[in-house]
């Protein structure tokens, strides 16, 4: 029995009533595309659109005007983050997914692959928005979606515990030491031995390791590590080294380095904004500063964008495309949209509005400097495995740091080519 | 047997003959199923319309048998007695339970999966939609999508040449002609032009998907590109850099380089290069075969299997051994305050095991974990950073989680073995650990025996358990997949079929076949065993 049989089951035994109002909607559809000349918010149509439950509000008022201005009803649906993407994957084929979905540039490469968005036109309007967002949102040459906020890590300084600025991790964990406070520097790991390969990330960029080759276009080539070779080794000795001098530990996660560091147990905190509430409510003294390099280049963090995608089988294209990049684009709706998260806009004119926010203005100025996170569908897997080379060093496991990461490094080549 | 309980057949045919009569006449009970039936089918008849209009075969032969089932079984009085109580477990069996298990098994055989997500037709349009490029630095045309005064209802699209500022107008057959009269709002929008009907944005909201597929030609040379509108007021130019030929089936790019249907679901070029996305297709059997045949798959496969039994029996004989000894101690009158005792026992099994595995998991971190650093005196246990220790903590856990059950149901077993067995068992000389050990223990094996078959069966699917306190690692080494050393089977499939590596709903649900037989033969064996307990009696 197939997919669509089972779900046939169930809808007759639980209610063909809405079937048939379905059907009698597929009905009224077709007499009006007879009389296209038809104007009015009846004829105009509906567009669904899945967000999650903190931009619902701001996006309401963007689709009550767009109603005002095109006639189009914009359906809001509210979802769970996290159930996004996954369900958009699987819904898209059966076309009963919606026609465009609020996610994180990340997803983007295993969502083309699944074929389920389209490519958007955003015409002449790509200089609006910060270029580190429309690059992330670029994937082999084209952009698949219009990006609202950016987010990334920065230093985290308690300025009481260190008064002063440092500019590499020994001045970082020298000072650190000097204020005898428990912890020199807290770096969070993600829970049960996986070590954090995106908190990591800016240390490891600074020895010149970046995950994969970066192209002439500047694009991730998703098919070449640029990790491995002595850039990689010098920075698994350094990962080794950290462990033995007790400076990074796998056994502090995410939560114990936050609760450390509102409590003052450590000047120093490699943090996005997303802790900044708690640092607050603590009344912690604090500064947000560029992560200072272990290795010889700048410790550049990785960025996430969020912005919205639209579905390859969406039925009305040219509602959903006008909607999202004229009016999730427009400078208002995106400081709005940043009222509702505090993440740094994508909007160039509405960034230069919230950066009276002196938080955002420091993470968006050290966000500017970073790099994309890679969007290619192999990052799933090497994610995992990047944690796993990690934990195996910074447990003290791995006799050869070196060796260690080298290995991981070839295993994971060979899976991604 | 009483006396009562025993009734002979004539008496009871008529007794259910009373019964039939009283329950199935009245005007009213006929109104009543009349209407509710009546209800089901109109529902029915509409589902079955519904499907035909789709052209649905299959559903529409299921929900027409299931209509007449129905009506055959409930209509007639008393006919089918049986059947009408029968009938909604079953419907409710079928549509909720042997549905999903053939559906598990149809994923089973295909490679659904990332990459592998949808129909071919979706992925074909896919792959047209990714590969139609906007000619690099190429100008912004201001459009109107119109119709030909007279000529239908095919779209045109109306352009303005933004260098030369002279109107054209073509059709996806027509390439760019002049066109003439064309006026345009205060905005700039074009709001006319001779002989078109230009068409407001609603409608073209409503026609979107027509606009979707208007390519007008630059020119009679297909290398130009084309102009194409996303919103209906701005065109681009654009150029196909994959070209799908229908009849042949397959893709050619711009190097010539030609992409076939491989079978394997998706479009692949003769030194190998895949195109993205594939389409899902049936491989046979080739999700279980991986299982054996793939070295990525087998050795990973083979520990994960062996883990699952040391896991699964492991955790029955712990927790039944530790139940049954707390059972017989509480169970002893002498011993004071065995009531409150009793209480204590049960209270893990009152907390949720959920939030509690994930207690314990905090519990043993190794440098701020309570256990090495207060009951281990700051020893550096590397509990769930070594995979024997990581199995070591899970069973720990999974018994202080699983004990209270077995001595719930030990203590049950207890009180009910009459005391004249004890009696009987000092008479015959035997007492303590032999009268416990040759007769007291095979008496409680009787009842208890079935219950630790479905305790293994449980904790051979203990999901959350493993997911919640380890994920299934510390990983392996020498695998690409994300497999750890306390992974067991159903945690492995939730791994391969939903998880960070991608997801391969196919592999994941052919694993998840193999569970259903392992776990199906054992069951079946155990309980067969356990009928040998029962001639004790």
């Amino acid at each position: 029995m197939t997919d669509i049989a089972r779900r046939s089951l169930l809808l007759s035994g639980l209610g063909l009533g809405a079937l048939g109002v379905l059907s009698a909607c597929g009905g009224s559809d077709s007499s009006s595309s007879s009389t296209p000349a038809a104007s009015g918010s009846a004829g105009a149509g509906t567009i669904t659109i899945w967000v999650d439950s903190d931009r619902a509000p701001v996006l309401k008022s963007a689709a009550a005007q767009f109603k005002k201005d095109v006639g189009v009803t914009v359906n809001l649906v509210v979802k769970d983050n996290s159930k996004i993407v996954p369900d958009f994957i699987t819904q898209v084929p059966t076309g009963k997914g919606p026609d465009a979905i609020i996610c994180a540039h990340d997803r983007l490469g295993t969502l083309v692959k699944n074929g389920v968005v389209a490519p958007l036109e955003l015409g002449d309007t790509t200089d609006q928005y910060q270029d580190i967002a429309i690059k992330a949102f670029t994937y082999q040459d084209k952009i698949y979606g219009v990006p609202y906020s950016t987010e990334n890590l920065a230093l985290i300084r308690n300025t009481k515990l260190a008064p002063s600025a440092v500019t590499s991790w020994d001045a970082m964990v020298a000072a650190g030491r000097k204020s005898g406070a428990k912890y020199p520097v807290l770096v969070g790991m993600d829970s049960v031995q996986a070590a954090s390969p995106y908190n990591l990330y800016p240390f490891q960029a600074s020895f010149n390791a970046p995950v994969f080759k970066i192209g002439a276009d500047g694009a991730y080539d998703g098919t070449t590590l640029g990790m491995g070779d002595a850039a990689g080794a010098s920075f698994a000795t350094w990962l080794a080294a950290q462990q033995k001098a007790k400076t990074l530990n796998i056994n502090i996660s995410n939560d114990i380095a936050k609760t450390s560091f509102v409590s003052g147990q450590s000047p120093f905190f490699i943090s996005g904004p997303w802790n900044l509430a708690d640092i607050k409510a603590k009344k912690i003294p604090y500064a947000i500063e560029a992560i200072p390099a272990a290795g010889p280049q700048a410790a550049t963090p990785f960025v996430g964008v969020q912005g919205f995608a639209m579905s390859s089988k969406s039925k009305n294209t040219v509602a959903t495309q006008k909607f999202i990049v004229e009016y999730i684009g427009n400078a208002d709706i995106q400081y709005k949209l940043f009222e509702a998260g505090q993440r740094p806009p994508a909007n160039k004119e509405a960034f230069e509005k919230a950066k009276s926010d002196k938080d955002v203005a420091a993470y968006g100025a050290v966000g500017a400097k970073g790099v994309p996170m890679p969007a290619v569908p192999a990052m799933d897997s090497v994610w995992t495995d990047w944690g796993n080379a990690e934990a195996a060093i910074l447990s003290g496991k791995s006799a050869d740091p070196a060796a260690t990461w080298q290995k991981m490094v070839t295993g994971l080549q060979a899976k991604i080519k | 047997m009483t006396k009562e309980d025993f009734t002979p057949p004539a008496q009871r045919e008529e007794r259910v003959h009373r019964a039939q009569v009283r329950f199935s006449g009245g005007a009213w009970s006929w109104v009543i199923k009349i209407v509710l039936l009546g209800g089901f089918d109109a529902l029915m008849v509409l589902g079955l319309l519904a499907a035909v209009a789709k052209a649905s075969w299959v559903i529409v032969a299921v929900i027409a048998v299931g209509t007449i089932a129905v009506n055959l079984i409930y209509l007639p009085p008393n006919r089918e007695l049986p059947g009408k109580y029968l009938a909604p477990g079953v419907a409710f069996m079928l549509i909720f339970s042997v549905s999903v298990m053939l559906y598990t098994v149809y994923v089973g055989f295909t490679n659904y999966g990332d990459g592998h997500n949808g129909s071919k037709d979706d992925a074909v349009l896919a792959i047209q939609q990714n590969n139609q490029a906007r000619v690099p630095d190429s100008a912004t045309y201001k459009a109107a999508v119109a119709t030909k005064n007279g000529g239908g209802d095919e779209l045109w699209l109306i352009v303005v040449d933004p260098k030369t500022g002279q109107a054209r107008a073509g059709n996806n057959e027509t390439p760019l002609q002049d066109a003439s009269g064309v006026t345009t709002s205060s905005l700039g929008a074009i709001t006319g032009a001779d002989g078109y009907t230009v068409l407001d944005f609603a409608a073209v909201s409503t026609r979107s998907s027509e606009v979707s597929k208007l390519a007008v030609p630059l020119s009679d040379k297909g290398a130009d590109g084309f102009l194409h509108t996303t919103t209906g007021s701005q065109a681009y130019v654009y150029r196909s850099t994959m070209a799908y030929d229908e009849k042949a089936d397959t893709f050619t790019d711009t190097t010539g380089t030609v992409y076939r249907d491989s079978g394997q679901g998706s479009f692949v070029s003769a030194d190998g290069k895949t195109i993205q996305p594939g389409w899902k297709v049936n491989v046979g059997f080739s999700n279980f075969t991986a299982a054996i045949t793939n070295s990525q798959v087998r050795g990973p496969f083979l520990k994960v299997l062996v883990w699952t039994f040391v896991f699964a029996i492991g955790s029955v004989v712990s927790c039944f051994a530790l139940g049954l000894i707390l059972a017989l101690i509480f169970n002893d009158s002498r011993l004071r305050g065995r009531r409150w005792f009793r209480l204590v026992m049960i209270l893990p099994y009152a907390f949720p095991a959920t939030m509690m595995t994930m207690v314990w998991s905090g519990l043993f971190n190794q440098d701020f974990g309570f256990i090495n650093q207060v009951l281990l005196g700051g020893l550096q246990v590397p509990w769930l950073n070594d995979g024997s220790w990581a199995k070591v903590a899970i069973l720990v856990v999974n018994l202080w989680l699983g004990f209270p059950y077995q001595f719930l149901v030990a203590t049950g077993a207890l009180q009910s073995l009459p005391d004249d067995v004890n009696e009987a068992a000092e008479v015959d000389g035997a007492s303590g650990w032999s009268a416990f050990w040759y007769i007291k223990f095979p008496l409680l094996m009787v009842s208890l025996a079935p219950l630790l078959i479905s305790t293994f069966a449980f904790n051979f699917n203990n999901f959350n358990l493993i997911y919640m306190l380890t994920r299934g690692g510390p990983r392996f080494t020498d695998t690409s997949l994300d497999i750890g050393s306390t992974d067991i089977l159903i945690s492995m499939v939730y791994k391969v079929a939903f998880g960070d590596q991608g997801r391969q709903y196919g592999l994941g649900s052919a694993f998840a076949i193999l569970i259903f037989i392992i776990v199906g033969v054992i069951s079946w064996i155990g309980f067969r065993q356990t009928r040998a307990l029962e001639d004790i009696n």
